[in-house]
């Protein structure tokens, strides 16, 4: 008896499940300090270890470094690859949820209006002219942004539950679908009045990490700590609701507001995300399925799992999008598509095939 | 001692009335089977039970009336099994029969040890214990009906509901699911309600039978006293003979109704 209950306790993770956290969280590391390492200006990249290591409380490194070239890569370098660390993680892990507790495995937040509501918002401000803006006290732009990607999802799930079941979740999906393409024509009509701020709004679509400093780091990091700690403590109760809204609720969980603290939660975080980063597409999709494939779709392991592999993709995808038309930037929402797709292709290809 | 009671329980789905104030009493250990047609009103029951659609009128357990709030209360006492259980392909056996702690565990935390030696018990019970580190997706059906049973056993509710257990299995597997719950309901003292649509082996195996149609009750009683060809054709509109063997088991036989 003993023996048995060994091996069935063996087999549902323990050592499996830790030993894929720690590459994880490593292979997140190594990314960060290669970001850290790559660009088009600054010091040899071996310098940069020893002179991070020398900033380490009682590790005298010397590097050879000069004060200037520690501060393009502390000032300018660090932020940004921090800030897409931050960025991927959190698309990563809200659509890990949106897709656990929809049973969906297409959702993510941008699908419930994020990016058209931030994208309304953040066409809104470029469109009072940044002249106008530069002398208030808060930047506007991220917080249009912000608050016209909560605006949009709360109009998606109040239209979604009043017209429909919400135990079903297509509804909501469905009425995302509807609130997007509205704010999308919204969008186009504010736009088509000021064409002048066209390209200004068309770069943000595709995402920008190239501007970040610890400021916008420090702007989303409280949104994003509690959003992530509150999607986490609910990995148990997804991995309950895989068995459907019925049987979950006959298992004891109260469906409907589990549904809505994850949906806020998820959406709070990649609001704030989208904010200082723009509309970065395809990561919330991409990095939870690809973990799924490797790990199965147990969510006690997708989701923190997907915050590690998501921060390590993005920082990896930013190298490219600063390397490849240097000096000038490549749209982080460019390469993220051109390389996400077809390596979702080809890791769907390689699960049909195993089959 | 009465393990759960239904006092004038009604269940409406957009006006349209599913069940029409039934009621009734089981005591513990006892198996109920409700029958009927299609629409009649059964699973509508067993759902109204399990918490799953609104109701009016009340569910009592051991003479305690469930609070409406409370689906972990009502999940640590009562079971469900539905007809067509969501099975997720890639999640290993274990894991599954472990959501049927769920009840126990407290909102942001995880499974304590007694909740996995319970799992152990249960998967040990129902000769699952092999299986525990296989995918859902690999299993058979008959191997899927005993796993959804697992699940419903580790919640270790006094009462458990199941909705048509044997329509997706064979005649052997059929047999070997219902003399599974019988075993359990003698050891354990369960106290089932089941809703079925093979008349005989709800017979077989139900201490009683209720016949429900268009939400009402139509007939209670034992298999002989509910089984009357002329009860079946008024409600279910067939044409059947009913055989009553020499050890009181009653046969349904479906009748042609024209021969050349």
């Amino acid at each position: 008896m003993s023996a048995s209950a060994n091996t069935s306790r063996h087999a549902w993770g323990g050592d499996n499940q830790r030993l894929s956290f720690a590459l994880s969280g490593a292979v997140a590391a190594v990314m960060m300090l290669v970001g850290m390492m790559i660009g088009p200006a600054g010091p040899e990249w071996w310098r940069i270890p020893a002179e991070l290591l020398d900033h380490v409380p009682f590790v005298s490194l010397h590097s050879g470094m000069s004060r200037a070239d520690w501060n393009l890569v502390w000032q300018i370098r660090a932020p940004r690859v921090v800030l897409a660390a931050i960025v991927g993680s959190m698309l990563s892990v809200s659509g890990a949820s949106y897709q656990g507790v929809f049973r969906n495995p297409l959702v993510d937040p941008y699908l419930l209006g994020v990016a058209a509501g931030a994208g309304l918002g953040a066409t809104i401000v470029f469109t009072l002219q940044r002249a106008t803006t530069s002398t208030w006290i808060i930047d506007p732009l991220p917080l249009a942004a912000f608050i016209g990607a909560l605006s949009a999802v709360l109009v998606t799930y109040v239209v979604g539950t009043a017209f429909g079941s919400v135990r079903s979740g297509t509804t909501l999906v469905l009425a995302g679908v509807a609130v997007t393409s509205m704010l999308t024509a919204v969008q186009a009509f504010v736009l088509q009045r000021n064409s002048d701020v066209v390209r200004q709004v068309y770069s943000w679509i595709l995402g920008r990490l190239s501007s970040a400093t610890w400021g916008d780091v420090r702007l989303i990091l409280p949104y994003v700590v509690v959003s992530s700690t509150v999607l986490l403590f609910h990995r148990r109760l997804l991995d309950v609701m895989r068995v459907g809204d019925d049987e979950a609720l006959a298992l004891g969980i109260n469906v409907r507001k589990v549904r809505l603290i994850v949906v806020l939660a998820a959406t709070l975080g990649t609001a704030s995300v989208v904010a200082v980063s723009g509309l970065i597409g395809f990561v919330g999709i991409i990095v939870p399925h690809a973990v799924r494939l490797v790990v199965g779709a147990s969510n006690r392991v997708v989701l923190p799992m997907s915050m590690m592999i998501g921060a390590a993709f993005l920082v990896a995808a930013d190298i490219p999008s600063r390397v490849l038309a240097s000096p000038a930037e490549t749209p982080i929402g460019v390469v993220t598509a051109f390389v996400g797709a077809p390596f979702f292709l080809l890791l769907l290809r390689t699960r049909d095939v195993s089959r | 001692m009465t393990a759960i009671g239904f006092c004038n329980l009604t269940v409406s789905y957009n006006g349209i009335d599913a069940v029409v104030g039934f009621n009734d009493l089981l005591h513990s250990g006892e198996w109920l089977c409700l029958i009927g047609p299609n629409g009649a009103g059964k699973s509508s029951v067993l759902r109204a039970a399990a918490g799953l659609v609104p109701y009016t009128g009340s569910v009592a357990i051991d003479q305690t009336e469930i609070p409406s709030a409370s689906a972990r209360w009502r999940a640590q006492h009562i079971a469900y099994v539905p007809q067509a259980p969501v099975i997720p392909a890639d999640m290993p056996v274990y894991e599954y029969v472990l959501l049927g702690r769920n009840p126990y565990i407290k909102y942001f935390s995880s499974e304590s040890s007694h909740d996995r030696d319970v799992i152990d018990r249960v998967l040990d019970r129902l000769d699952l214990t092999a299986f525990s580190a296989r995918k859902l997706g690999t299993l058979s059906g008959g191997e899927v009906q005993r796993l959804v049973i697992a699940r419903a056993l580790a919640q270790e509710a006094p009462v458990l509901l199941l909705d048509e257990p044997t329509s997706a299995l064979d005649i052997g597997h059929q047999q070997q699911a219902l003399e599974l719950v019988d075993g359990l309901r003698r050891e354990q003292g369960l106290t089932i309600i089941s809703a079925m649509h093979d008349l005989t082996l709800a017979g077989l195996y139900a201490d009683r039978l209720v016949l429900m149609h268009e939400g009402h009750r139509v007939a209670e009683g034992t298999a002989k006293q509910v089984l009357k060809s002329e009860t079946l054709a008024e409600f279910y509109g067939v044409s059947a003979r009913v055989h009553h063997e020499s050890d009181g088991t009653v046969v349904v036989i479906p009748q042609r109704s024209s021969r050349l």
